[in-house]
């Protein structure tokens, strides 16, 4: 029986020893695009590979992005625990495929989704946004994912689909935090349909190049730049659209304290501490805060969404 | 004689060691970049809980001495309450310098936005005096009225507590340990109390 050898490598593919030894300089002295083009990337990352060159999105801001080092080991992710870093570890034990999606309520094609349907069906676009936290940081994270009213409106929503409300997976056996009552689990979260359908509005499977890493809420999370943080929910197994305005957990926990709507806003406090300025995460021990902008700078996008609106009542 | 006072010394030494040690490593990390992605969070949080775990050693110390019998451990009350004072004092170092830096308006936003911030100034404020009244001289000076000043340690940590309280957003876990902890000590004073006063005079 003849057993056929893998095609041998020729000897013009054999990198030369000397460029293999000073490989490290080379690639450093470089420093121009064409040659680290040539270094096989894509051997090594050939998983990820559906998140590398990415085309930019419309509303991308060009801002510097926080090192990705540190959004990945500061999260609050309450369904694993309340400790910011320990999330990270604790989140690995989520199994995020196969992942599927219920779309339920006021819509035409409600029903069971399988999450590389949605996928396919939405192209993959970069948008970097500030994000900013009702404790008062923020970040600049490059988010890839997709327009979420571009998803929405694939489930075809009704004149009576006023709300959108988002739900998070429920599984206590692996989301250790959701064994204990900090907040009522299942996470919900949930907007106007209005702001649910703002282009700026957007539905992230992946940041930095890369998947989502778990404790940043893979494989599906919500980004609502112009609000604050707790309203981007992690990891949505459910998507409902409704006639009345969804009870969102952190609104449910502490209804004085967080509201539906969740604008960022320099001038409604916290009843509990100011939100004029925001630690930026990834600076040095004396870089000073930054002050908040109304909107978290997305004014120009989405103030009209709140016209004849009192903010200080409706935060 | 010379031998057990060169001992007293020696362990007085490695105390002082010991309780110096968390700001030791607050500080390796901070000068090593290790304090995480929010560092001026991590410092100004960890000395503020290692300011309230002092209080609380401070105030175990009359009890166990009572309790337990254990004699010698009287004269080690008044470091730990300075040590709560030092880390009281970085706290707020950190505050008033990374937080709001140095800046009477940025100070003045967080000071008005209620409680949370006006408990932590409070329970300095009540420190301030104990601390100043702290030395043997002053104990000898203010005789009976200096046992009644330094009850105040007492409110500086329910106010500390509550300080403690109003930051965290919904998981009361550590403040509730803390605050279990300050009660079950109120609650040791007062039986000695009780059994003090069922003493025939």
């Amino acid at each position: 029986m003849l057993i056929k050898n893998k095609t041998p490598i020729s000897s013009n593919e054999v990198t030369d020893l000397q460029v293999f030894n000073n490989r490290r300089k080379i690639i450093k002295a470089a420093g121009s695009l064409p040659l680290l083009a040539l270094y096989p990337y894509n051997s090594i990352l050939a998983d990820s590979n559906k998140y590398q060159n990415i085309p930019t999105g419309p509303y991308s801001q060009n801002l510097a992005t926080t090192p990705a080092e540190a959004v990945k080991n500061y999260t609050n992710y309450y369904e694993f625990t309340t400790n910011k870093t320990d999330s990270t570890k604790l989140a690995q034990a989520l199994k995020t495929s196969p992942w599927q999606v219920k779309i339920e309520g006021e819509a035409e094609k409600t029903g069971l989704y399988n999450l590389e349907d949605i996928l396919q069906a939405n192209p993959l676009e970069e948008r970097i946004y500030r994000f900013r936290c009702v404790e008062a940081w923020s970040m600049v994270v490059p988010w890839i994912g997709f327009p979420l009213q571009k998803m929405l409106s694939k489930f075809k929503p009704n004149s009576r689909a006023k709300y959108v409300e988002f739900t998070t997976l429920y599984q206590p056996e692996t989301m250790i935090g959701q064994r204990s009552s900090v907040l009522q689990w299942p996470y919900v979260e949930g907007l106007r349909i209005d702001e649910a359908m703002h282009p700026l509005a957007f539905m992230a499977t992946g940041m930095y190049g890369e998947e989502m890493p778990k404790q940043n809420g893979a494989p599906l999370r919500l980004v609502i730049p112009w609000k604050y943080g707790f309203k981007s929910i992690k990891a949505i197994v459910k998507i409902r659209f409704s006639e009345t305005m969804p009870q969102t957990s952190w609104n449910i926990s502490a209804p004085n304290e967080y509201g539906f709507y969740a604008n960022v806003n320099p001038n409604v406090s916290h009843p509990r501490w100011s939100q004029s300025r925001e630690r930026v995460l990834g600076g040095g021990i004396f870089t000073p805060k930054r002050k908040t902008e109304i909107f978290n700078g997305y004014g120009e996008h989405v103030a009209h969404l709140y016209n004849n609106m009192n903010l200080k009542r409706y935060f | 004689m010379l031998k057990a006072k060169f001992y007293q010394s020696l362990t007085r030494y490695c105390a002082h060691l010991i309780c110096l040690l968390p700001f030791v490593f607050l500080c390796a990390a901070a000068w090593n970049n290790q304090l995480g992605a929010n560092p001026v969070e991590m410092l100004h949080t960890t000395l503020g809980e290692w300011a309230l775990r002092f209080l609380c050693l401070t105030l175990t110390i009359t009890p166990l001495r009572k309790f337990l019998k254990i004699n010698g451990i009287h004269s080690y009350r008044r470091m730990l309450g300075l040590y709560a004072f030092f880390y009281a004092s970085m706290h707020l170092l950190v505050f008033i310098a990374l937080d709001v830096n140095f800046s009477w308006t940025f100070f003045l936003e967080e000071f008005k936005e209620g409680p949370f911030i006006i408990f932590g100034i409070v329970t300095y404020l009540i420190l301030l005096p104990l601390t100043a009244t702290s030395t043997l001289s002053m104990q000898r000076k203010m005789g009976r009225r200096w046992k009644a000043l330094h009850k105040l340690i007492y409110l500086a940590a329910i106010t500390a507590i509550l300080h403690y309280f109003l930051l965290v957003k919904s998981d009361l876990l550590k403040p509730v340990i803390y605050a279990a902890y300050i009660i079950l000590l109120f609650s040791f004073r007062l039986q000695m109390r009780i059994i003090k006063n069922r003493q025939p005079v």
